[in-house]
């Protein structure tokens, strides 16, 4: 197919532009330009020095809405208007009824395109050269060791840090593997390429103390995803575990998503996530299955199973077979299906957008939305998952039904409020790579549609689970404002690029998919631009002061926000906010500036009065 | 009052005498009403005892009672209960155990194992209720107007009787004579009686806005208030008006309340506030209307002007029978009339208790919360005040003058005046300029904050938070638009608490002529002296003055919050835990500090520089003198005479500015005698020592050095001197620093204030 074949108008003058966004800044709100679409881009210019140019991606457009205008029954053109996945809405005015018509079936087709291949991170080239590799960065392997040995978490002192071995795989066919691992095109790393791992394996073989937990490995029994298509080829296991064993768990488990680990707290205590376990034909245990748990329970009396999907809709384990686990009803929502979040999403921009309603009217639409329940419920559930961790010092594994949104959003955000690590920028790409990204959370599936296309076109696997993720950070961001290395713009750059982007850390519904369509050497990651010195300096929290507590947020509902910078940033102007956030900014940098100066000044003027007093001394000794 | 607080003591000693002791002590004869001047050489404890107590019982007493458990922090008290239980609503299942005093003027409760102290003062305290006999003891519900709501559990229902009874008494007094702000004694060296007093005059209010002109003239028809007793003396009229038309308005308007100027615009639009009409159905006044006309006239810039009725239509409606209303379009020429829809005081209290029964749900859910939040309509009235005055904001912007009224124009009508003021001219956004708008449309113009905070025992139905929702109105903007503001939101929460404590004079009395006749000026303190005294903790650090003129309010719903710092205050935990604002304060001070100690560091070196390149000529000087030694001796001498006798006069006088000795501000006698020590050169040690460069982080600080914790409501200040952080009451002192240039006094610690004192005596 050929992008050209979907371009029906490639460019056309006179197109008048209104943006209710932009509206608030020059008060017209309303500019004549040209309209020219590419293959991944609306343009429109005024072709003015001084305006602005609309730079649009084809993936942002979320519904097209076509009013023709008539005038005696005859089509004389029309007004598009386009709704964004940015939540942005434009409008596009034609004046030429073929032009209309050409330019919403252009439109129309190009923001539907299936194939994921002709999205624009495939053709797009950065015009900078990458300093890190995003790909590369957060490799398994490597962020597991840093977790279980709790490096670079703070923790050096802590006495339970060393306490993984790191095996080689038991089959024979993965030693080879391993033997002969070569980066170059391989997708599946080596695990003992890694500094990490290494120092992981050493320090754990020395002064291990395995008094608590279990020992853990590193398995590639899912290297070809046979085992479980949504996850990622290197799974972290408990040691004593074969990879028959897991197998069997993965068949007992939805989706195959058997327990894996997803967080160490640095008392020992575990994070696991999984999927429900099935009953198929009546058998309703798994011995491979209880062995995993069995074993993540160590000596510990009890540990929890967290369900996030509520009691009775998602299957959960036997009391009789996981007799030491004790299970805790945590569901998100009412009804907690992506579908659902979104749906809640979709009702609370739209009664952000309705800025001329009733005070009453907005807070019973804000209420009717269910948006800030599902936020308070995922906080809380985190929370609970947290304490069982942090003050019980137990096990909790945590599974929703597929294990795939709410699970994911439970077990990230306990980490970001446990470990200071996650508060940082390159904390926060780690936890979403993997949580989010290797742990198999279908971003292609789940953004196809956002909150403007109708309730009826959505498919059921549209979601809106990440960008609760984010406005559960942002929360605890404003419970915590000077414990977050970055700064919230951060969070609203992440939820456009989990919708739309350039780079290719957001495509596709797995690894197994990424890895098909080689998206890692084909496209750029989004970590590779963001971490690039000019643009994170513009993401960081002035008022940052790293902060190694435990973060526990208030989930009372009055102690929740509205996320305006982000929901109401196209409607209400948000300036202001920006202003204060460049003001802090001054303070602190004129704080620091003053120091450095007092300080100084100081070490000049003691070595001059040294000076002053010999010269005092020597005048009145004369 | 010595002597019923002496009575309560000795009644209380009695009772637990009687059983042992064959002595009673009686004094059921003499009547509390004699108050003798107590005899000066007997006190016991601190109080002085009547003069027809033995000095044998006195001392027996204090053998027997050596521990004299009467006072607590310098109050003496009334009754104290021990193992007395306090509950709030995030901590029902531990709640703390302590010792609960009531003092005349507090109510006390102490953690003994934390430290912890929760004082709530008599005039805050909203109401008390018994609640139903637990297993525990009697539970005590108290409510503040601040909004704090404790629960305290008495062991033995009889002591929670006795101190529910004399709470009942002493919370809202039924004289205005008996509050608090006639007793209050600040600390010794805080500030005098008299400061603050002064600080506000209407003439220079309205001076400021240039006014007497052309247009309008002071009036002194109201000197001793005739024409309007809730009016201020100084009354601004239309140059134009009559004093018939004045006298006939007056008695044609609601409580005489007749149209006077309270802003003037630059662009000469302005607004003007009165009663509503006595107009009834069909009555009218061709003086008031003229009064109107005369208004309008004193804007030439248009041929009209609105007249604002700031109630709902309906309402102006029913008053209409009462024989009052609003102003007819057809008989008042010119005019634009408008209704606002605000409504009136019954339904503001009312919406307030709902608010209120929101924030108290027992474990609410983000629903039950959403849904009881809409249905107290709050966040509705508050947008509709803020929609009046930007209505009316508006309009003086763009050069039509505005007349505002409601029913009787001291509630409504001083909300929108006084919120529009603040949207259209930035200095009602400083400090100075917000107590000044306070001093003008809510003080002077009558609003009666006696009645409406319920000060002292009156009609319940006179309550009502008009003020609260001023505040209110003021920190929508403020969170809308901070960079334009002098002050932060303590600065509103602690004008919020002052206006109910009654501690000062400031807000006591429901007019001017109230005031007055109650003299508070010379029997009261004023808030306002006592506010200038902490006037850095109400600096917001984002303020960015002169910015814009006018702001504009965005009145979309979704920008109307709710203000969690005001109505759920105290409680604990549901606020951010790293609060921004103060971190923020701090660091400007701390730039303060920083920048003052360069200032200072900067001109010591520029002297330092200055004497050494001198001594260098001059050592030059004398080389190159003594090379010309041979050649002309007799001058050398003369000269170098000349240099010893000078010496040290030029240095200490002659010398000019950046002389280094002349910067240290010593005097001869001290330099003579002390030469060595006192020059700047070796008091630079000291000076850096005075000012410390760091400031300990605030975070992980969870207590003073005095013990106190710090919990979300106690301010962390640093000092200035050392740099550590201490809780209020261990860093009340101020003084200048040597390594500060200006000399302002700044807020040390007691450690550091007696190192200070000790250097220089």
């Amino acid at each position: 197919m050929e992008f050209a074949d979907l371009i029906k108008t490639p460019k056309l003058d006179g197109v008048l532009l209104h943006d209710p966004g932009t509206a608030t800044g020059t008060g017209g709100g309303a500019t004549v330009g040209t309209l020219c679409i590419t293959g991944h881009h609306l343009l429109l210019s005024a072709r003015q020095e001084n305006s602005q140019e609309l730079w649009l991606l084809h993936k942002n457009i979320d519904s097209v809405e076509k009013k023709p205008s008539l005038s005696q029954n005859v089509v004389t053109g029309g007004l598009i208007t386009l709704k964004c996945k940015d939540l942005r809405i434009i409008s596009l005015e034609i004046k030429s009824a073929k032009e209309f018509y050409n330019v919403t079936a252009s439109l129309e087709a190009l923001s539907a395109i299936q194939n994921t291949e002709l999205l624009y991170p495939f053709f797009y080239r950065p015009m900078y050269s990458i300093l890190e590799d995003g790909y590369t960065m957060f490799r398994p392997e490597l962020e597991f060791a840093k977790l279980i040995s709790g490096m670079g978490m703070g923790g050096a002192s802590s006495p339970n840090v060393a306490n993984i071995t790191i095996c080689m795989p038991s089959t024979s066919s993965t030693s080879s593997t391993l033997a002969g691992g070569s980066m170059a095109g391989g997708n599946i790393p080596h695990p003992l390429q890694n500094g990490y791992a290494m120092d992981a394996l050493q320090g754990g073989l020395g002064g291990g103390n395995v008094s608590s937990g279990c020992e853990w490995r590193i398995s590639n029994v899912n290297r070809d995803f046979s085992v479980c298509a949504t996850y990622g080829a290197t799974l972290i296991v408990p040691k004593a575990i074969t990879d028959e064993q897991i197998v069997l768990s993965a068949s007992f488990r939805d989706g195959g998503r058997f327990p894996v680990l997803s967080y160490r707290h640095e008392n020992g205590a575990t994070l696991m996530r999984s999927s429900q376990p099935l009953s198929i034909q009546g058998i309703k245990r798994c011995r491979a299955d209880e062995a995993i748990l069995n074993l993540v329970l160590g000596r510990s009396r009890k540990g929890f199973i967290v369900d996030t999907w509520g009691k009775g809709k998602s299957n959960t384990e036997t009391d009789l077979h996981y007799s030491q686990w004790k299970k805790v009803n945590r569901s998100i929502g009412n009804v907690s299906s992506p579908a659902s979040i979104l749906d809640s999403f979709s009702r609370l921009i739209e009664a952000c957008n309705d800025l001329g309603c009733s005070t009453d009217k907005w807070l019973s639409r804000l209420e009717g939305s269910g948006w800030l329940s599902l936020v308070l419920n995922s906080l809380n559930a985190s929370c609970v998952v947290a304490q069982c961790l942090d003050q019980e010092g137990s096990p909790v594994l945590v599974h929703g039904a597929k294990g795939l949104d709410s699970t994911l959003i439970v077990t990230s955000l306990v980490q970001i409020i446990l470990n200071p690590d996650c508060r940082t920028v390159r904390g926060l790409q780690a936890l979403i790579e993997r949580e989010w990204i290797q742990a198999g959370h279908p971003f292609a599936s789940r953004h196809r549609f956002s909150c403007y296309t109708p309730h009826q076109t959505r498919n059921k696997s549209s979601g809106a689970t990440f960008v609760l993720f984010l406005d559960c950070i942002y929360q605890l961001y404003m419970q915590f404002p000077c414990s977050f290395e970055f700064s919230t713009q951060l969070l609203v750059l992440l939820f456009e690029h989990s919708h739309f982007s350039q780079y290719g850390t957001f495509l596709c519904d797995s690894e197994r998919e990424r890895h098909e369509l080689k998206v890692h050497t084909r496209t750029t990651s989004l970590w590779s631009y963001l971490n690039r010195p000019d643009v994170l300096q513009t993401l960081l929290n002035p008022l940052y002061e790293p902060n190694a507590n435990v973060i526990w947020p208030s989930v009372a509902p009055i102690s929740l926000e509205l996320w305006s910078d982000l929901y109401l940033r196209w409607v209400i102007d948000q300036r202001s906010s920006a202003a204060v956030m460049s003001q802090i900014q001054e303070l602190v940098t004129r704080e620091k500036e003053l120091r450095t100066q007092a300080l100084k000044l100081r070490k000049q003027a003691l070595e001059l009065s040294q000076e002053v007093c010999t010269l005092m001394n020597n005048a009145e000794d004369a | 009052m010595d002597f019923t607080r002496f009575m309560n003591k000795f009644n209380e000693i009695e009772r637990q005498l009687s059983p042992t002791s064959a002595l009673r002590l009686s004094f059921d004869n003499i009547s509390p009403e004699t108050e003798e001047p107590p005899d000066g050489n007997k006190r016991l404890w601190g109080v002085p005892v009547p003069p027809f107590v033995s000095e044998k019982v006195v001392s027996w007493i204090e053998e027997e009672f050596n521990e004299a458990p009467v006072f607590y922090n310098g109050n003496s008290v009334l009754k104290k209960v021990e193992n007395v239980r306090m509950i709030d609503r995030y901590n029902t299942k531990n709640p703390t155990v302590g010792t609960l005093y009531l003092t005349a003027t507090h109510l006390i409760f102490v953690e003994p194992d934390s430290n912890k102290e929760t004082w709530i003062l008599h005039m805050h305290v909203a109401s008390i209720e018994k609640l139903p006999l637990s297993t525990t003891g009697s539970p005590l519900l108290i409510r503040c107007k601040t909004f704090l709501s404790v629960t305290f559990v008495i062991p033995k229902d009889s002591e929670c009787h006795d101190v529910y009874t004399s709470l009942l008494k002493l919370f809202q007094p039924v004289s205005i004579n008996k509050l608090y702000c006639f007793n209050y004694q600040p600390a010794k060296d805080d500030f005098p009686k008299n400061a603050g007093w002064d600080f506000f005059k209407l003439e220079a209010e309205f001076k400021h806005m240039l006014v007497p002109n052309e247009n309008w003239t002071l009036c002194s028809m109201n000197e001793s208030y005739e024409l309007c007793d809730t009016y201020p003396r100084q009354i601004y009229v239309p140059k134009e008006a009559t004093k018939l038309m004045l006298i006939s308005s007056s008695r044609f308007r609601s409580k005489g309340r007749l149209p006077a100027l309270t802003y003037l615009h630059n662009n000469k639009a302005s607004i003007c506030r009165c009663s509503q009409p006595l107009s009834g159905f069909s009555a009218r006044c061709l003086e008031d209307e003229q009064m109107l006309e005369a208004i309008r006239k004193t804007n030439p810039n248009t041929d009209y002007m609105y007249v604002v009725d700031t109630r709902p239509r309906i309402n102006a409606m029913a008053n209409r029978a009462a024989g009052k209303g609003y102003e007819n379009e057809a008989f008042y020429e010119n005019i634009k009339f408008h209704f606002l829809g605000i409504e009136n005081i019954h339904v503001q209290r009312a919406s307030l208790q709902k608010v209120l029964e929101a924030c108290e749900q027992k474990s609410p859910t983000m629903s039950a919360f959403l849904n009881a939040l809409e249905s107290s309509g709050w966040l509705k009235h508050i947008r509709s005040i803020l929609d009046t005055s930007s209505f009316i904001a508006n309009a003086v912007d763009k050069g039509v003058s505005v007349v505002v009224h409601c029913s009787d124009g001291w509630d409504r009508t001083a909300q929108v005046c006084s919120l529009a003021q603040l949207m259209l001219n930035p200095y009602y956004r400083t400090i100075k300029g917000f107590q000044a708008l306070i001093e003008k449309d809510w003080l002077a113009f009558g609003h009666k904050f006696s009645e409406r905070c319920g000060h002292i025992q009156t009609d319940a139905r006179e309550v009502s938070p008009i003020f609260t929702q001023f505040l209110d109105c003021t920190w929508q903007l403020m969170s809308q638009r901070s960079e334009s503001f002098e002050f932060n939101e303590r600065f509103l929460l602690i004008l919020h608490d002052h206006v109910h404590s009654c501690q000062f004079g400031t807000f006591v009395g429901n007019c001017e002529k109230d005031r007055l006749d109650l003299k508070l000026a010379e029997r009261t303190f004023s808030l306002w002296g006592f506010m200038a005294n902490h006037l850095n903790e109400y600096i917001n650090p984002l303020y960015k003055p002169n910015v814009d003129e006018s702001i504009k309010a965005n009145l979309a719903p979704q920008c109307i919050k709710f203000w969690r710092g005001m109505y759920s205050r105290f409680e604990s935990g549901i606020h951010p835990r790293e609060p921004l604002g103060d971190l923020l304060l701090d660091s400007k001070e701390h730039c303060n500090s920083l920048e003052d100690h360069v200032q200072h560091l900067t001109k010591r070196i520029a002297s330092f520089k200055n004497y050494i390149s001198k001594s260098a000529k001059k050592l030059q000087d004398a080389t190159s003198t003594t090379s010309k030694v041979s050649k002309e001796t007799s001058s050398t001498e003369i000269n170098d005479n000349k240099y010893n006798y000078d010496k040290k006069l030029s240095e200490l006088s002659a010398a000019d500015d950046d002389h280094p000795l002349k910067a240290s501000n010593m005097s001869f006698a001290n330099l003579s005698l002390n030469a060595e020590q006192s020059s700047p050169a070796q008091a630079l040690p000291d000076e850096l020592n005075s000012v410390a460069v760091d400031w300990k982080p605030m975070r992980n600080v969870t207590t003073c050095s005095c013990s106190t914790p710090f919990d979300q409501f106690s301010k962390k200040t640093h000092c200035w001197r050392c740099g550590d952080i201490f809780c209020e009451r261990c860093i009340d002192k101020n003084v200048a620093l040597p390594g500060h240039d200006s000399g302002k006094a700044v807020p040390v610690c007691r450690g550091c204030f007696r190192q200070m004192q000790k250097q220089s005596p």
